[in-house]
């Protein structure tokens, strides 16, 4: 007989799904092209005419595939650093691990020119260069076996600003023409996903599907961690090995959700949060719940940065920003009177 | 008697300060142990010493008559249980989640309870007397009760020994008391090895049979309460003059620290 949490995680994830059903038949629908959501049933029939199925092919589907992976890829990260660091304020963007990401993915494209773009695993290979690298970075400031969560935030803040400002140089290298671009991968978007092959969309898929999957199988453990590290070992886990796969994991979806879109903020913070108060700190169903819930709100926050300005597009970060900074400060605020 | 716990010529320093040089002690199956000893006496590092939290320098801690750093982690846990002095938890996990944590070492590769699962962790609650708390948070209890849920969670691992350090440090009167009653009955019931380190020395005389007296990471005194807790040891371990008597209705020793030895009398 199942227990009532899993009936309950089983509900719980019904309705994710169902969520993220209905958010990307929404997005699919809006765009300031003639095409709409009477016309996605004949793109999957094969009726529709061409122009529409192109569009809906080529423009609108690529974008919502690489949103809703850019979404579960940050949320799901987002509940691991939070797990492993026992602080709900832990995301993959505050603690500059994105930046180190997308520094990587654009130091590759930089030094191999764009032609490397159509390399599958390139640019996200760099990227999870650039995240590991800024993990060590981090690391450092764990002192006599204690990191203190509100030093690495300090320190992420930090590592932003200057990864943000090296970006900026090689993406522009002075030439004012290509700050719209610089800027739009600097604050996270997903419009480069009409330009990227479905070789390259379709492994960035299955790279975050499997780092998901292998970040499930460690989910049990995620939940003693929140006792600590000395008494999850205390219940049989092997600290040093789980920590270090769950964040080599979480760096990993991290880096191939930020290679193709830049830093989309506040995602992996704002997501875990909500599903957390919807379906419990287990994150056996957390995880999966919040990978789901990413998905969708990403995709639904790319349809109204397509929308709202429409005719025009703003990129997806603008909108996880504008929800985001002020739902830092507020559970920053609260979390701070609680002590 | 078999031992369950045995410390071989234990040394262990922390960066240079040496706490255990050539320590050995053992603990048989089934004792109800208290290790007693002033602070710096080592006695926390004796329990994440023989948790395998701490590695010794040299020499060997074994459990079961294993070495304990020939068992993985979660055999390890399979063993032995710890409850620590305080609990702090990031996240807020109702009491019956917490308590189904000590099923851990025994779930499988993806970590899924099952039926049986569920049913030990209830009966480690009734017997803790927390299965009336089930629903509730664990970070919104008090702390006598927070600290009867972790024995909970210690029992649902169904270990054969179980490790306590200060289990009732930050316990008012009555929980100390809950505490100790609740060990003694799963010592006798439960036949669950305890040892507990403590500063209580009169709860521990009254519950243990076997006190250890640690100072300066030796043992200086081993052996039933009687004998173990005379003034003249008092004195050179926790440098006190003390008052020690036997509680006529009882029949335990009990002790009355007076003043630090040394000092006149007023």
């Amino acid at each position: 007989m199942p227990s009532p949490s899993v009936k309950r995680g089983v509900t719980v994830l019904a309705a994710l799904t169902a969520l993220l059903i209905a958010c990307a038949w929404l997005s699919l629908g809006v765009g300031p092209s003639p095409a709409s959501w009477s016309d996605v049933p004949g793109l999957l029939t094969g009726d529709a005419d061409p122009v529409t199925r192109d569009i809906l092919a080529r423009v609108r589907m690529p974008r919502l595939v690489l949103a809703a992976v850019v979404g579960a890829a940050l949320s799901g990260a987002g509940v691991v650093f939070q797990a492993v660091l026992r602080n709900p304020l832990a995301d993959p963007y505050i603690l500059g691990v994105s930046g180190g990401a997308a520094l990587g993915a654009v130091l590759f494209t930089a030094a191999l020119g764009t032609a490397a773009m159509g390399s599958v695993l390139g640019r996200p290979g760099a990227a999870f260069a650039g995240a590991v690298g800024t993990l060590a970075l981090l690391s450092l400031a764990r002192v006599r076996g204690r990191t203190e969560p509100t030093v690495l935030l300090l320190v992420g803040v930090v590592l932003n600003a200057f990864y943000s400002a090296v970006i900026l140089f090689l993406l522009t290298a002075g030439d004012t023409s290509r700050f719209r671009g610089a800027l739009f991968y600097l604050v996270g978007s997903v419009s480069a996903a009409a330009s990227l092959s479905w070789t390259v969309l379709a492994s960035v898929t299955a790279l975050v599907a499997a780092g998901l999957a292998v970040l499930l199988l460690f989910s049990h453990r995620l939940n003693l961690l929140a006792f600590g590290e000395e008494v999850a070992g205390h219940l049989g886990v092997d600290v040093e090995r789980t920590v270090w796969l769950a964040v080599g994991g979480a760096s990993l979806i991290t880096a191939a959700a930020v290679a193709f879109t830049g830093l989309v903020g506040f995602v992996g913070l704002i997501v875990p949060h909500l599903v957390r108060t919807l379906a419990g700190p287990d994150h056996r169903l957390l995880l999966p719940a919040s990978a789901l819930g990413g998905a969708a709100f990403v995709v639904l926050a790319d349809t109204a940065a397509r929308t709202v300005v429409a005719p025009g597009e703003m990129p997806v970060g603008v909108i996880t920003a504008l929800i985001g900074g002020p739902f830092f400060l507020g559970l920053f605020l609260r979390r701070l009177r609680e002590r | 008697m078999s031992e369950i716990l045995r410390f071989d010529r234990v040394s262990f320093s922390y960066r240079a300060a040496p706490v255990f040089e050539d320590f050995s002690l053992g603990i048989e199956q089934g004792e109800m142990t208290a290790v007693l000893g002033p602070n710096g006496s080592g006695k926390t590092t004796l329990v994440r010493l023989a948790a395998g939290f701490l590695r010794p320098s040299s020499g060997a801690v074994s459990l079961a008559g294993r070495r304990l750093a020939e068992i993985p982690a979660r055999g390890r846990a399979r063993i032995v249980s710890v409850v620590p002095q305080e609990s702090h938890l990031a996240f807020d996990f109702t009491v019956r989640e917490v308590v189904l944590m000590g099923r851990a070492p025994h779930l499988g590769l993806l970590g899924i309870d099952g039926e049986d699962d569920r049913k030990i962790a209830l009966g480690a609650m009734e017997q803790a007397d927390v299965a009336r708390l089930a629903d509730r948070r664990f970070t919104a209890l008090s702390g006598g009760e927070r600290q009867r849920v972790v024995v909970a969670r210690a029992l649902a691992q169904r270990p054969r020994l179980m490790l306590l350090d200060e289990p009732t440090a930050f316990l008012d009167l009555k929980h100390r008391l809950s505490v100790y009653s609740l060990l003694t009955e799963l010592n006798r019931e439960a036949r669950i090895t305890v040892v507990a380190v403590s500063h209580d020395i009169n709860l521990a005389a009254r519950h243990c049979r076997r006190v250890v007296l640690l100072v300066g990471g030796k043992v200086a005194a081993d052996g039933p309460p009687d004998d173990v807790l005379t003034a003249a040891n008092l004195r050179r371990v926790y440098e006190v003059e003390a008052d020690v008597r036997r509680d006529p209705s009882t029949g335990r020793t009990y002790v009355f620290p007076i003043r630090p030895a040394g000092d006149t009398p007023p």
